[in-house]
């Protein structure tokens, strides 16, 4: 009842962990897929290895945390073995980024044969060195970063993009004018800034850090909402969710699939059983036969 | 929640050559900052954040200790720092020791891992358990607690690589006397992962149940950012940790063997 195909990929159900989250060892997401999710997303990788940012990389704030880890992650050719480590039968998406469309060429081509599908991270707001948000907030390097993977690989290409534009529209559009095969939205609100009140000194060690969590749900189902009516590649919905209602929301919207975070930080990844369980029931009550009926409903009320 | 609370340090206890214990005033009647032993703090001295253990609890004067060892540029700042300094601290997190039913128990501490030896120590006294203590380190003053735990009740013994302490030798070598002459329903040890190791090993040799506390580079300590996650079964020593059964070990094939740095590029021991 659960299971969806997204860009000619079979999901058992329609959720994955985000990016980000416990996603850079083959390990941490056996066990994710073992507790439920429909497949994984790695954590963003490089070509080559980033130590990130020093601590203080996250803290909390009314409804979520902001976090500036700064992309840290072992290098693809690190990844590339943890990635044949990940059981066979896990539909798996591999979250890149890069300074330069070069770079998300080599390492999307890199791990090609060892994932299912790319997602390009144009959008983290706490980058470095001109990657994440910098891009994603140009529709002409969007653009040159989507058509030069796509000229590398021939398995599917999501875009994450970040909510922090004038018009989301205007680079969905772009994004699918280079022929990118689906869209995440969205990444880590903001950035934003949290301050001690003892000292006046900024907390984390970046000073600022994307946003996440349940208060950046409402921005994440209207950026859903507006690009699905817009592009006609799928849209994946993620932020702030933390229950199946939630993920209802997102799929009305008009999300084909969900990710889900920062609600690892409470529930564990046993949040995707929880969430499979009471997504079925909730569609068996309302009459659902299938996910595809849920999608964009909200376009057509 | 989960942001760091700023504190005046309230004393500083020089508790060996290199370690000294940090003390704050800290409110228990708030049950989310309720510390339970074996749990870790996330310390902030406005230039970096690592997860140090609680090595008091003292629920009579409302105080928790922090024990810092002098290793690193991190470190040593703080051991400059004076009383009435301010440091962020941000936490309890983590799963601690368990206590069940138990009754005697011995609790085998290596180095700086005596600290949350000594809180676990105290707070098992408190609740009227025998608890029995192995205190090693490399040389005699390098040695911690001696003294509060025998003050507290238990019963200390000590270990150091040089016999500067009269007994020279390794925690597991003053482990296996003790079990000659003892009967312990459970062994809680923190320590180098090498010790640890021998005394799971010594452990399962006469049956006895062990819980280790391991730690590892930490980031957000929120359970979501995932560096803290060990090989093969992804545990997050942040949330199902630091604190584990020796079963557990089963899932943490890493253990004594490998840890990840910053990037995530495992070092081996």
């Amino acid at each position: 009842m659960l299971n969806i195909e997204l860009c000619g990929i079979k999901l058992r159900n329609p959720t994955m962990v985000a990016a980000g989250i416990m996603g850079s060892m083959a390990s941490s997401l056996n066990w994710i897929y073992d507790s439920g999710a429909g497949a994984i997303v790695t954590k963003s990788f490089s070509k080559e290895p980033n130590k990130g940012y020093s601590n203080p990389t996250s803290v909390g704030v009314t409804g979520g945390i902001i976090n500036a880890i700064g992309l840290s992650n072992p290098g693809v050719e690190i990844i590339k073995k943890e990635l044949n480590l990940i059981k066979k039968e896990i539909p798996k998406v591999a979250s890149i980024y890069g300074a330069s469309p070069d770079d998300f060429a080599y390492t999307a081509k890199e791990v090609e044969d060892l994932v299912d599908m790319i997602e390009l991270n144009v959008s983290c707001p706490h980058a470095m060195d001109g990657c994440g948000a910098a891009i994603g907030q140009d529709p002409d390097l969007t653009f040159k970063i989507v058509r030069a993977v796509k000229n590398e690989v021939s398995i599917p290409v999501l875009v994450k993009l970040t909510p922090n534009v004038t018009s989301i529209i205007d680079i969905a559009l772009s994004a699918e004018k280079a022929e990118c095969d689906g869209i995440t939205l969205i990444n880590s609100l903001g950035p934003g800034m949290k301050i001690d009140t003892e000292t006046a000194t900024p907390i984390l060690k970046n000073k600022v850090g994307g946003m996440s969590g349940p208060a950046i749900k409402p921005i994440a189902i209207r950026c859903v909402y507006d690009v699905s009516q817009v592009v006609d590649v799928p849209v994946m919905g993620v932020g702030g969710i933390s229950d199946y209602l939630d993920v209802v929301e997102f799929l009305y919207a008009g999300a084909s699939a969900v990710q889900i975070g920062t609600a690892l930080m409470d529930k564990g990844p046993q949040i995707f059983n929880e969430i499979s369980i009471n997504l079925e029931n909730f569609m068996k009550i309302h009459d659902f036969k299938s996910i595809d009926e849920m999608v964009g409903l909200t376009h057509r009320v | 929640m989960h942001v760091p609370k700023v504190l005046k340090i309230k004393k500083i206890l020089t508790e060996s050559k290199s370690v000294k214990t940090f003390i704050f005033d800290w409110n228990f009647n708030d049950s989310l900052l309720k510390p339970e032993p074996g749990q870790f703090m996330m310390i902030w001295n406005f230039e970096d954040e690592k997860p140090m253990s609680i090595s008091k609890i003292d629920f009579e004067n409302n105080e928790i200790g922090i024990s810092i060892k002098n290793i690193g540029s991190f470190t040593n700042a703080l051991h400059q720092l004076n009383n009435g300094d301010k440091v962020g601290i941000r936490g309890p997190y983590g799963h601690g020791f368990e206590f069940n039913d138990f009754k005697k128990i011995l609790a085998i501490g290596g180095g700086i891992g005596m600290a949350p030896i000594a809180s676990f120590t105290e707070f098992a006294i408190k609740n009227n358990l025998d608890v029995d203590v192995i205190s090693a380190a490399t040389t005699s003053n390098e040695l911690l607690y001696e003294d509060r735990l025998n003050d507290a009740g238990a019963n200390v013994f000590t270990c150091t690589d040089d016999g500067s302490c009269g007994f020279k030798g390794f925690a597991t070598h003053r482990m296996e006397d003790l079990l000659q002459n003892n009967v312990y329903d459970l062994i809680v040890t923190c320590g180098p992962e090498i010790m640890m190791k021998g005394v799971v090993e010594l452990a399962n040799k006469h049956n006895i149940s062990v819980q280790i506390s391991m730690e590892r580079w930490m980031k957000c300590a929120l359970g979501v950012c995932g560096q803290c996650c060990v090989d093969d079964s992804g545990w997050r020593i942040c949330k199902e940790g630091p604190v584990f059964w020796a079963d557990d070990l089963n899932n943490i094939k890493e253990f004594a063997k490998y840890k990840r740095d910053s990037s995530g590029i495992r070092n081996y021991y």
